[in-house]
């Protein structure tokens, strides 16, 4: 996958006007919401900065789905305001829905459609010119190109979320939500995603990613916010969250390999480090 | 957004025809059942009914053309279920789309499935020796109401797709539709039913709809019943689009 190449899609992207490159790509402000008596989210307050890749961290039932919900336009807040690519979620939804491009958290793919008849269809909703390129483009960057006209039925888990990523991408939207993108993949998989996540947000692309997956969030995220019963306890970088805990005292610990090194060397698969 | 509707709403609508392109047993599943009724009713009990028509199979295919639009429909529930259930229905509403182009390529979809399906039953049913008078524009005014009646029970399939809660539920709705052509003019004349049935026979749209689509294939006056016939449906359509547009609303919000 090599998703710095100048692709065609760079041209399509919506230029952000100078008044919003000024504005962080994401802030969200008190921002409450209850489903009947359950209060989900009780003060939520965040900021990203465009082109980081932001980590909301939370166990399941924090709320971390709500807030992308109504980042991303689903759901309303009770109240609180959210802007995201310089436009209020609730008044100027139609601007927000340009701007951004939504992974669910169960891959939103069409399983009758091939792989390439997913990527255009979302280019063709997207109103682009030459779905079909866009689509090979895609295809090969990840690299789905012989799987392409293959049903997505047919495709593995790791398959599908990549399919589900590329369908984000398509358009350039500068914002990018994705909600617990590797949960239910293998390892490989997810170093997969996490790859593509990264050249990504190198691309100028902004991620909130949600996660529950703490060497996730640690792996990818230049910020990371924990979501603890609808209210963010802690956000800062990884070392400032570190910080928080008293310093760790040096001892002396034979490196032992983890599992994952163990399963990955085994099945030979390439680690992170490897593949730059 | 609405400047993208007609674009959007073509590219779903060739996205839902896919898929039935993809499982045709949809239109076959669609097609069989009224078939068999149509099959036990001519050389079943054909012989033991007295319609005063010259042939019983003539009198029953505009009751059974509504059968099939009933079982037709349940598939658009299904489909909008499954949509709603993956995550493909929330990838739509995130996109900048015209929001009702989703819910208006299901509708569309629905109106070709089950015009084809009709097709296949009319094939059957000439088969079976139906034949009709009916000139061009007889036929245009059959098609005009049987494209009605499906749009408004398609809206109506449109609520349990977006408000249920399991796949059975979503399309166990239909199985009233499917019956109340039982109750009507469809298979025996009102006249032999007792008392509260034949009232309840005479003053359901099933009737109407029937006798102006019998009236029109046998060429005869259609008096009253064509307008009795489009009201129910006009109505139904209303109703229904107005009920569907509400979940929809509540679903999306």
């Amino acid at each position: 996958m090599t998703l710095r190449q100048p692709s065609m899609l760079a041209v399509m992207s919506i230029p952000p006007t100078t008044d919003q490159v000024e504005q962080p790509a994401i802030h969200v402000q008190g921002l409450e919401k209850s489903f009947k008596h359950l209060k989900v989210l009780r003060g939520v307050d965040l900021e990203v900065a465009r082109g980081s890749i932001f980590a909301l961290l939370g166990s399941n039932g924090a709320g971390k789905t709500t807030v992308v919900k109504i980042l991303s336009t689903l759901l309303k807040a009770d109240t609180g305001a959210a802007r995201v690519n310089g436009f209020d979620v609730a008044t100027q939804a139609a601007d927000v829905r340009e701007s951004i491009s939504l992974t669910g958290q169960f891959a939103a793919v069409d399983e009758i459609l091939s792989g390439r008849e997913n990527l255009v269809l979302v280019a063709r909703l997207r109103h682009l010119k030459d779905p079909g390129a866009i689509a090979d483009d895609l295809l090969r960057r990840f690299s789905l190109t012989e799987a392409g006209t293959r049903r997505v039925a047919t495709y593995s888990g790791g398959m599908r979320r990549r399919l589900d990523i590329a369908m984000s991408l398509i358009g350039n939207p500068p914002v990018i939500f994705l909600d617990e993108p590797t949960t239910g993949l293998d390892p490989e998989a997810r170093i997969e995603v996490w790859q593509a996540v990264k050249e990504l947000a190198e691309g100028g692309t902004t991620v909130l990613l949600t996660t529950q997956y703490l060497d996730e969030a640690e792996q990818l995220a230049d910020r990371i916010a924990i979501l603890h019963e609808g209210r963010i306890i802690v956000n800062g970088t990884l070392n400032e969250l570190k910080q928080l805990l008293p310093a760790p005292e040096v001892e002396y610990v034979e490196k032992q390999p983890t599992l994952e090194d163990v399963f990955l060397t085994l099945v030979g698969a390439r680690t992170d480090k490897e593949q730059r | 957004m609405n400047r993208h509707f007609l674009g959007d709403t073509a590219v779903l609508l060739g996205r839902s025809l896919r898929h039935i392109t993809r499982s045709p047993d949809t239109i076959i599943t669609t097609a069989i059942m009224p078939i068999a009724f149509m099959l036990l009713f001519v050389y079943v009990f054909g012989g033991a009914i007295e319609t005063g028509s010259d042939s019983y199979v003539n009198y029953l295919l505009p009751g059974i053309l509504l059968i099939t639009i009933a079982s037709g429909i349940s598939y658009t529930a299904y489909r909008l279920f499954l949509d709603m259930q993956g995550g493909i229905f929330e990838r739509f509403q995130s996109m900048p789309i015209a929001r009702s182009a989703v819910l208006w390529a299901h509708v569309l979809t629905s109106l070709v499935a089950n015009l084809t399906s009709l097709v296949v039953v009319v094939g059957v049913a000439l088969l079976m020796g139906f034949r009709t008078g009916a000139g061009v524009l007889g036929w245009l005014a059959v098609v005009g109401i049987l494209v009605l009646f499906t749009l408004a029970l398609t809206w109506i399939a449109v609520i349990p797709g977006l408000t249920a809660k399991s796949v059975d539920g979503a399309s166990a709705f239909s199985y009233p539709l499917i019956f109340l052509p039982f109750i009507s003019s469809a298979f025996v004349p009102t006249e032999s039913m007792p008392g509260p049935v034949r009232a309840f026979a005479e003053h359901q749209p099933v009737t109407s709809i029937v006798n102006a689509i019998r009236d029109l294939f046998t060429r005869q006056p259609v008096g009253t019943d064509i307008w009795t016939a489009l009201a129910w449906c006009a109505g139904i359509l209303v109703v229904a689009y107005m009920f569907a547009n509400i979940s929809y609303r509540r679903r999306i919000s």
